[in-house]
């Protein structure tokens, strides 16, 4: 089933002439996921507020699951089944213990009690957090304070998740836990996930990537096949994965090796050339 | 200027029950004119450290000199030390406060450097703001508030060397940017340092980013310096790097699992000598089976 | 660093007077206040001061964290205490002690300043056992709950209460950004510490136009994080944790409706405060 649906949606900010998003025609399927790369103002962030109705394009459509965004009436509905984590993991929780503030989304959304609590339950196991059920979060690390924000989220029961560069304000090992929760949910319990990213290594865990440039999709293809497709994507302002920057290297002095986007795959790679002669 | 601590100790709330040994005996020699990298995770004791460089944080143990500045001592001049160095925090966009960039560049001059006067003041922001490659006319009245994100670091920045420091410190100054904005950033810093301020030095969790630019580097922590060499010397230890639950370069991960299979890659860990290596390895065998 | 962690008054133990329900602690307080502003004579502080002890060795918070809270106001305690002493006005059974220019000390101006101090100093202990033994969360919550029959002339008792929970929530953010910035500013050299009044106002405006410019981006983007947890105000929200009424609660009640008629007794059987100078003069 299709998930999320942008046609020829256009957005621009009050204050300025240039559209944010410029002419966005995207689908994404239930329990893909799907990384949106772009140089910061890109126009990504803006096109992940349009699925959840924090913004409403000026021209165009936007539908979740069929719903309409700028339709006022759908936007409640819309907001329990898109579910959306930030960028700073210190302004958005609302409550100083953590569990009132994974009850937070159920409360608005008129979960009776006793249920409440079997959400908060599933919601910070899935984000490996039940020990920190009665922490302050103002003394968690980034990392632990972005899995409370999906947390707050999940307890909501969304089916799709979107990460606006929810990594881009943590340290190599929060961006780690982060990442290998997102992972997971989508694994494992098929939440369709879009990660608004500008780690390039992140996006080799999607299945699809979706490169942005000047509010316009430029790139819609496989990871794999972004990042192969180098010249273009530096046309973008965009780099390569460090990996693929030293195997494109490899490859343009002749060595024969076949792409590699991991530290994994390029040992691999090294090693059966190598091995060959 | 030289930096040298001897059996640097800071307690955090000393004398209650929520006390935090911050560092437990640092022993770091930076030299003049490094290219200095500063790595360890969130509490491991760099920020402290670097705080104590300029007096932010008084010194409470141990001793440590910066140049002829002894900060043992109650007559140390600490604010004439603070515009010798400089110190860029974490995300400094967030402290620019003037109704211009101009004069939010020139308030460090106003308090460092009194004794100019208006002109040369004003020339000094234009090289600042020139040296972090904006263009002076166009951004010298323009709000600190209006500019772009980008833009807003390069001021910040700007505000901090416009004294022309000797010694610079940056906090992760490359967080929160795209790849390209992180490299440019790099790139500024080295225009930086082969000019204005002879010594740099970056806190970073970014190993790569390490292992690109700097000449030397200290592994903080729990409190202490727990490696310190070239990023060569140090990410050849890899290792011990997993073992404290840090990260290593790609370059550095690479050449372990390479290893691994009995193969040898001599790097230094930047990308660039790493395929070279890899390359040389490559072409040598190469020879040797057509030789044969 | 840990600003969090001294945030607040809070003491953490576990105790009889922790667990108790915060809506009865605020009302136990608001009730231990009328009592004391109730209280005619000596011996009615005296009882509420054994009341008071008889607290804070049941919520095992220790006596020294107890004073420092009545540290903080001493100043305010001596001064008005003073200006009692100095400038009591009622009339006097005695010769006056001093009489001097405008300043007159008599034996009832002596008596006032003590009941008064005592009373200022019964208030703020009281009101500490409060903070020191309930979190602010928690403080936040038993006020919305009390206030909850306001909701019937449309007050906004729970879009308060959010606020004040966010605001509670805010503190320790804000004051690790405020230091951040200060540090900051001092590295380029801001000087925070000499000068005049109105120079050192001036020397936090490289503060304060930051730590605003970062509160209002902070609001904005949690303004956001709620629409998209699909806050829309009190309408057809439900609550997760309720205060539970127990028979702790209860006992409480039962005490402090003891501690008031006691108090009137004592007002009507043990005399007014002056009554002290004739019983300490009958005993030479």
């Amino acid at each position: 089933m299709e998930a999320v649906r942008f046609d020829n949606v256009k957005f621009s900010y009050e204050q300025e002439d240039e559209y944010a998003v410029n002419g966005v025609t995207l689908s994404v399927a239930e329990g893909e996921f799907v990384a949106v790369l772009g140089r910061n103002g890109s126009g990504k962030s803006t096109l992940a507020k349009l699925i959840n109705a924090l913004l409403v394009p000026t021209s165009g459509k936007v539908t979740v699951f069929g719903m309409d965004t700028s339709d006022p009436k759908q936007t409640f509905e819309i907001r329990k089944s898109a579910g959306m984590v930030f960028q700073n993991p210190d302004n958005q929780t609302v409550a100083s213990v953590v569990e009132d503030d994974v009850a937070f989304g159920p409360e608005n959304i008129g979960v009776p009690r006793e249920e409440i609590g079997k959400r908060i339950d599933f919601a910070l196991d899935a984000v490996g957090m039940q020990a920190f059920r009665q922490a302050t979060p103002s003394r968690l690390s980034g990392g632990q304070k972005q899995r409370i924000a999906i947390a707050g989220v999940l307890a909501i029961r969304p089916k799709i998740m979107i990460l606006d560069e929810s990594t881009a304000m943590l340290d190599p090992r929060g961006r780690r836990e982060v990442m290998e929760v997102v992972r997971r949910l989508n694994k494992e319990q098929g939440m369709t996930v879009l990660l608004i990213t500008h780690f390039m290594d992140e996006a080799l865990q999607a299945d699809r990537a979706v490169v942005m440039h000047r509010g316009e999709v430029v790139m819609d293809a496989s990871p794999e096949e972004v990042f192969s497709r180098s010249a273009e994507l530096e046309s973008y302002n965009l780099t390569l994965p460090r990996a693929a920057a030293i195997c494109k290297r490899l490859q343009a002095a002749g060595m024969p090796v076949g792409n590699a986007f991991t530290a994994e795959e390029l040992a691999e790679e090294i090693c059966k050339s190598l091995q060959k002669i | 200027m030289q930096i040298v601590a001897k059996n640097l100790t800071y307690t955090y709330n000393p004398k209650s029950p929520f006390a935090s040994h911050a560092l437990q005996g640092v022993d770091l020699t930076i030299e003049e004119g490094e290219f200095f990298g500063i790595i360890g995770h969130t509490g491991s004791g760099k920020s402290t450290f670097v705080q104590h460089l300029n007096a932010l944080i008084r010194l409470t143990g141990g001793s440590l000199t910066v140049g002829d500045y002894d900060l043992s001592q109650k007559k140390c001049k600490f604010i004439e030390l603070r515009g010798k160095v400089g110190m860029v925090f974490q995300y400094p966009e967030y402290q620019l406060f003037a109704d211009t960039v101009e004069k939010d560049v020139a308030f460090g001059l106003k308090n460092f450097r009194k004794d100019l006067t208006e002109e040369e003041r004003t020339a000094a922001v234009r090289e600042a703001l020139e040296t972090v490659g904006l263009d002076f006319e166009a951004i010298r009245g323009k709000s600190p508030f209006e500019i772009s994100g980008g833009q807003k670091r390069r001021v910040a920045i700007a505000g901090v060397i416009v004294t022309k420091p000797e010694v610079l410190i940056l906090d992760e100054p490359a967080a929160g940017l795209d790849p390209l904005g992180k490299q440019e950033l790099m790139e500024l810093l080295h225009r930086i340092h082969g000019g204005w301020c002879k010594t740099v030095v970056i806190v970073s969790h970014d190993m790569d980013e390490i292992a690109e630019n700097c000449t030397r580097a200290a592994v903080f922590s729990e409190g202490r310096v727990a490696m310190e060499g070239t990023p060569a010397e140090i990410f050849a230890r890899s290792e011990e790097l997993f073992a404290l639950g840090l990260d290593v370069p790609l370059t550095a991960h690479c050449a372990m699992l390479l290893k691994e299979r009995g193969i040898d890659v001599q790097t230094n860990f930047t990308c660039a000598d790493f395929a070279d290596k890899v390359l040389a390895l490559w072409k040598a065998k190469g020879e040797g089976t057509h030789a044969q | 660093m840990l600003n969090d962690v001294t945030f607040g008054q809070y003491y953490p133990a576990k105790s009889f007077v922790h667990n108790l329900d915060p809506r009865a602690k605020i009302v136990f307080v608001i009730a231990y206040i009328v009592a004391i502003f109730l209280a005619k004579n000596f011996y009615a502080l005296g009882a509420l001061l054994l009341v008071t002890v008889f607290f804070i060795l049941l919520a095992r918070v220790p006596f020294g964290r107890v004073l420092r809270s009545v540290k903080m106001i001493l100043f305010i305690i001596v001064f008005t205490a003073i200006l009692n002493l100095f400038f009591y006005s009622g009339e006097s059974a005695y010769e006056p002690l001093v009489d001097w220019w405008i300043f007159t000390i008599t034996y009832e101006s002596i008596v006032n300043m003590v009941f008064l101090a005592l009373r200022l100093f019964l208030l703020v202990l009281g009101t500490s056992v409060l903070t020191l033994t309930t979190t602010p969360v928690a403080l936040t919550d038993g006020l919305e709950s009390l206030l909850t029959p306001l909701k019937w002339i449309r007050f906004p008792v729970h879009e308060l209460a959010l606020i004040m929970s966010i605001a509670l929530r805010f503190i320790p953010t804000l004051t690790d950004e405020t230091n951040r910035i200060v540090a900051a500013q001092k590295a380029r050299g801001a000087d925070f510490e000499t000068g005049g009044l109105i120079r050192r106002a001036k020397s936090m405006i490289p503060v304060l136009v930051p730590l605003l410019v970062s509160a209002f981006r902070r609001a904005e983007d949690l303004g956001d994080a709620m629409d998209a947890r699909c806050y829309r105000g009190s309408k057809g929200r439900t609550k997760y944790k309720k205060l539970v009424f127990s028979w702790r609660d209860a006992l409480g009640v039962l005490f402090f409706g003891g501690v008031i008629t006691g108090i009137v007794f004592m007002n009507l059987y043990l005399g007014a405060k002056f009554d002290i100078i004739g019983q300490i003069a009958s005993l030479f």
